[in-house]
């Protein structure tokens, strides 16, 4: 392992953790300008962070440690995760240690903590709002699988990095039907793992239509700060791994000098303008679905992801 | 595996977008949005059957893809909208049973029609012959839609669909139908709309609905 390896793991996640406050800004300003609206600053995340930490928490009486420690569990969660995930550079000494498989399944400890939590305190709305995440995982989890085989199928392998050099050594422009399939399923897969409009309203402040911001309620200052870092920090994720599967030009390979890795990085910050314009359209134009179609739109991405995967059996052969 | 010329490439991601508009429409309520994706059909028919001419260069396909062009993107489309502002059931929405059960019927059909295609393909020589399979699955798919809607409009954009996939299936494998053949299926699907769109104000006129469940009912005079 050398030096400049260890710099661009480190620096990747430092890279995350710094920028996806900065991607949601950036989503909630594409927003407000398509829907007329006067936008927040940029950095308006940042700012809700910096007052955030500096307010004292209030818990309630009856709150356990495992309430107190989630918030740190699952942004921890969603950091280790951001090591694993190739966004600037495929040298990663991390991912050896996990593959996309294990990635899920970072994912899935960070939701069963947030919704054990959720329930600890035992009102109303948080223990809904649980219930609520669970069903919309479940369903979103075989999905993502699904999206993931199909590149797992075309490169024989389960490492993200090793799809990402596999895509941009040996192929270069290579249009594959699966990946199209693959791709609108994990866009759908995307906004309702991430509490995006068509099943999730970020920013409700209805009781009843929430499903993450019930879960959240009862935290604040310092606990409420890292719980939505981690949000934040969990779209970013999803965004790379995006880019990771279905765009993955501009990701320094292995053993590539530092310039390659600052060219690297003024890549990933293009290719996030354009898909946080691309999310913040897809949200105005498109209306929330009731709860009970949660199902039938997850459903829907599963199977597209299985179609992708029939298609490259099909067309292949 | 061979590696697969840009052209091929193409058209496979055209034959894959076929499959995937026709599961839309398979999962779609809205008869307005029907049509919409029924014109994107065409679309998408028309550029792969363009690019099968590019590729083949026999000029008579190039006819059929203007005829398709012009008669399932802009001709089939308008006369449907016209025929729903008409009939007043622009926002309506046909109830469905259970979409992701229908969903996985459909996906059960793909399985079937690429299982069924694939020893035929073999026999083929053209360049398109891969995505028999997918113009196989448009079929099936579109006679699912047929079967699973109470609604006469959204059974017609459904035989629509199917027409498509027909067509499809003509082009990838033997480049298309005679011209002569293919102007008499244009002018009888033409018809077949315009007396589609009698029968709607008749149906109406009898049940007060277009909901064909009503024609099960016996009645008596």
């Amino acid at each position: 392992m050398n030096a400049l390896a260890l710099i661009g793991q480190l620096g990747g996640v430092v890279l995350a953790v710094a920028m996806a406050p900065v991607l949601a800004g950036w989503v909630a300003q594409c927003r407000a300008w398509l829907q007329n609206r006067t936008a927040p600053p940029l950095l308006q995340p940042y700012r809700t962070l910096r007052k955030l930490f500096r307010k004292d928490a209030a818990l309630a009486t009856n709150a356990s440690p495992l309430f107190r420690t989630t918030p740190y569990i699952v942004f921890g969660t969603m950091a280790m995760a951001a090591a694993i995930i190739p966004s600037v550079t495929t040298d990663l000494p991390m991912a050896r240690v996990a593959d996309a498989i294990a990635l899920v399944g970072l994912f899935a400890t960070a939701r069963v903590f947030i919704a054990l939590a959720a329930m600890d305190i035992g009102t109303v709305f948080g223990s809904m709002g649980a219930r609520r995440e669970m069903m919309v995982g479940f369903l979103a989890e075989p999905a993502l699988l699904m999206v993931l085989f199909n590149t797992f199928l075309m490169f024989g392998s389960t490492a993200l990095p090793t799809v990402v050099e596999d895509t941009v050594n040996t192929h270069g422009l290579l249009l594959h039907p699966s990946l199209a399939f693959a791709g609108v399923a994990f866009v759908m897969v995307l906004l309702a793992e991430n509490a995006r409009i068509p099943i999730d309203n970020p920013s409700t402040h209805l009781e009843v239509t929430m499903i993450h911001e019930a879960m959240v309620l009862e935290y604040s200052a310092r606990h409420l700060a890292l719980i939505e870092w981690a949000s934040w920090l969990k779209l970013f994720n999803y965004a790379c791994i995006g880019f990771a599967l279905f765009a993955p030009w501009g990701i320094a390979l292995h053993a590539a000098g530092p310039l390659r890795l600052l060219f690297a990085v003024i890549w990933l910050v293009a290719k996030l303008a354009v898909a946080g314009a691309v999310l913040a359209v897809i949200e105005t134009v498109s209306a929330k679905l009731r709860i009970f179609r949660a199902p039938e739109f997850l459903s829907m991405a599963f199977l597209l992801a299985v179609l992708g995967l029939l298609v490259y059996l099909l067309l292949q052969s | 595996m061979p590696p697969l010329t840009l052209a091929t490439q193409l058209l496979h991601v055209l034959a894959a977008g076929l499959l995937m508009i026709s599961f839309a429409m398979l999962s779609q309520r809205r008869t307005r949005r029907l049509i919409f994706l029924l014109a994107w059909q065409g679309a998408v028919l028309t550029a792969s059957t363009l690019l099968a001419a590019r590729t083949a260069h026999l000029p008579h396909l190039y006819y059929s893809a203007a005829l398709t062009l012009v008669e399932k993107v802009w001709l089939m489309p308008w006369i449907l909208m016209r025929l729903m502002r008409r009939l007043g059931i622009e926002g309506d929405s046909d109830p469905l049973v259970n979409i992701p059960t229908l969903m996985l019927v459909g996906l059960g059909l793909v399985i079937f029609a690429f299982g069924l295609a694939q020893p035929i393909s073999s026999l083929a020589i053209t360049v398109t012959r891969q995505t028999l399979g997918v113009a196989m699955s448009v079929v099936l798919l579109a006679f699912l839609m047929m079967i699973a809607r109470h609604k006469a409009v959204t059974q017609v954009i459904g035989f629509l669909a199917m027409e498509n996939g027909l067509f499809f299936a003509a082009t990838c494998m033997t480049y298309g139908m005679p011209m002569v053949i293919e102007l008499g299926i244009a002018l009888d699907l033409l018809v077949g709309v315009f007396i589609f769109g009698i029968f709607f104000f008749q149906i109406r006129e009898q049940f007060d609905s277009l909901d064909l469940h009503q024609l099960e009912a016996l009645k008596e005079e």
